[in-house]
């Protein structure tokens, strides 16, 4: 699981992307990653920092929030992703589960999973692909028939990750799983993601701030500050990496430091980026 | 007292019979409501336009005839044949749709994440763009709709109920119209809730009317579901037209009844069609009765004009989602 996987075709490929909110608001400053066929690939870094901007540039889902990509491109198994909409790209098997679950409330947790089949037109298939996903998550299959808004959070984000199955996906673009969740609620999930990437062979990329989960269960991780890629490398050197370490995962050689020592660190650090 | 209890059921029936009419528009209006969020002030004079389609089509009416005359100084008005009702019923659905199409293309494309107080001033200039489109389109004189809906009081009621009250009551007068409507409007509503229950279209549509940005990022295409309910909300208010239409002519004043539709709406709840229907009942009932207990004899009559909206106000201070409307689900 801590290995990086090994290197296969490119299936999405990110490159120099800049993104600019209300004509205005540059939020992406020249991105890029590739996201390999099989792997899970990490994006961290803290809030505002563009992870989330970056999923919905991939998915098209930016158009309507008002930001546009000004530069770079997005490739999916090479071909460029620019002027599709996200219905597009869920039929080539690029999905987003967004960040904050957004289940559909007043459907139940069955209809919340239908809605993801929409694109499909193998409609004897979808039974069985429910069965599934069931299969993955027994406990969806518990609550089938409650209100997706009356279930909790962590059958939620169960449901979101459910119904972005249903669509058949090649690659899933997760967006903060652990949001709000209990660490043992985490680990589940994180499992579930794990078993889906191994068994159903679902390539993932991963939106986290919890880079101690993320950068175990991911292969390859990318980390973000406010707008740019400032470290990537295999998930296992970024763990022993001693700035992410410091940084990232509140560790540190030297015991605690004072808050001074961090600001000072923090600076020094963004010099060299 | 007893034929004045018998009167009193008529009255309450009569009531209901109009209610069924005041749930018809606002059917239209909760359709968009819950799928769009958009207010729409046009639900009447889309029912009004409808009616004039329907009845310009049955009788053959060159559309535009007033705007071709003065200009290509020609007298036409007719193309002189007839078309029969069911299939100018179809036709004039047919043009709904294309409405509904061209409301959605040329406006609210343009209008995505705006305000909703835009959204609903761009309704109100859509109102009034089709009324002046639709007198435009096939004049402005007043029409008599007659899709062959059976007319006047059903004597058998009245024979089966005559004499029970007394010599002095006559036995219970309703519409044949009114019944029709009525019946008409039930079947509507099963169709339309079988359709948003049961169906994958149905299914997309509410999951839009939760979460847009959900609905999209599962690959449901806004722009169509949006056609869609427009394309519904088209097809209520043709039903509701030619209910209307049949009762009291074309003209204008159709397109006031949608005023009334708002305290139905506010009975009722914005985000729920069997809302729509029991508020409409409510309404109509209560208005009829409030006037014949109390309007008549106590405060010189005409109170059917503000009982629906004093009705509303209450229920807007005590119970503000309404009766059904959708419970906004918070998680603790």
């Amino acid at each position: 699981m801590l290995d990086a996987a090994p290197v296969e075709e490119t299936l999405l490929e990110v490159n120099n992307i800049e993104v600019i909110y209300n004509h205005v608001i540059l939020v992406l400053k020249g991105v890029s990653l590739t996201v390999p066929k099989g792997g899970i690939t990490a994006l961290l870094g803290g809030n505002g920092a563009g992870k989330t901007t970056t999923l919905k540039a991939i998915s098209q889902l930016l158009h309507s929030e008002r930001g546009e990509v000004t530069k770079g491109s997005i490739a999916y198994r090479g071909n460029s992703v620019a002027g599709l909409n996200p219905a597009d790209l869920v039929k080539r098997g690029v999905i987003q589960v967004m960040e904050g679950r957004h289940c559909f409330e007043h459907l139940t947790i069955e209809e919340n999973l239908l809605t993801g089949s929409y694109t499909r037109r193998d409609r004897g298939q979808i039974a069985a692909d429910l069965d599934k996903v069931y299969k993955y998550f027994p406990r969806l299959k518990e609550r089938r028939k409650s209100q997706a808004g009356y279930t909790s959070g962590g059958e939620q984000q169960m449901c979101a990750i459910g119904r972005a199955l249903m669509s058949k996906p090649e690659t899933i673009l997760l967006d903060e799983p652990s949001m709000g969740l209990a660490p043992q609620l985490v680990e589940e999930i994180f499992g579930i993601v794990k078993d889906l990437n191994e068994k159903e062979g679902v390539s993932f990329l991963l939106a986290e701030q919890n880079t101690n989960v993320a950068l175990r269960f991911a292969h390859y991780g990318y980390i973000l500050e406010s707008g740019r890629v400032v470290m990537d490398g295999p998930a296992a050197d970024l763990r022993e990496n001693p700035d992410v370490k410091e940084f990232y995962l509140g560790m540190s050689e030297e015991g605690r430091k004072s808050y001074r020592d961090v600001r000072s660190y923090r600076r020094r650090k963004r010099w060299l980026s | 007292m007893t034929a004045d209890f018998y009167y009193g059921i008529e009255v309450v029936l009569n009531g209901l019979m109009a209610g069924v009419l005041y749930a018809l528009v606002a059917l239209g209006f909760v359709l968009i409501f819950k799928a769009s969020g958009i207010f729409n002030y046009a639900q009447g004079v889309m029912a009004l336009f409808s009616a004039l389609t329907l009845v310009g089509i049955m009788n053959g009416q060159i559309p535009f005839a007033h705007l071709i005359n003065s200009i290509f100084g020609t007298h036409i008005h007719h193309f002189g044949w007839h078309v029969p009702a069911v299939l100018a019923i179809l036709l004039t659905a047919g043009v709904m749709v294309l409405l509904a199409w061209c409301v959605q293309r040329f406006i609210f494309r343009h209008l995505v994440n705006q305000e909703p107080i835009i959204l609903f001033m761009a309704t109100i200039g859509l109102a009034y763009f089709m009324e002046g489109f639709g007198d435009l389109m096939w004049n402005s004189e007043i029409k008599k709709l007659d899709v062959g809906i059976p007319q006047g009081g059903s004597f058998w009621i009245e024979d089966m109920t005559s004499g029970l009250g007394g010599d002095a009551f006559y036995g219970f007068f309703i519409d044949q119209l009114d019944i029709v409507a009525a019946i008409v409007a039930i079947i509507l509503v099963i169709i339309l809730v079988a359709f948003s229950q049961y169906t994958k279209q149905g299914r997309a549509m509410r999951a839009v009317a939760d979460d847009h940005q959900a609905a999209l990022s599962v690959g449901i295409s806004l722009n169509f579901i949006w056609v869609l309910v427009w394309s519904l909300a088209g097809f209520v208010a043709l039903v509701a037209g030619i209910m209307w239409g049949a009762k009291s002519g074309v003209q204008f004043s159709l397109s006031l009844i949608a005023l009334k539709a708002l305290p139905v709406l506010m009975l009722g709840g914005f985000t729920s069609i069997p809302g729509a229907i029991v508020g409409g009942l409510i309404v109509g009932v209560g208005e009829k009765l409030f006037e014949f207990l109390i309007g008549a004899p106590f405060l010189g009559g005409a109170t059917e004009n503000w009982f629906a909206y004093m009705l509303a106000l209450v229920f807007l201070v005590f119970r503000p989602q309404g009766l059904f409307g959708e419970k906004i689900i918070e998680r603790v």
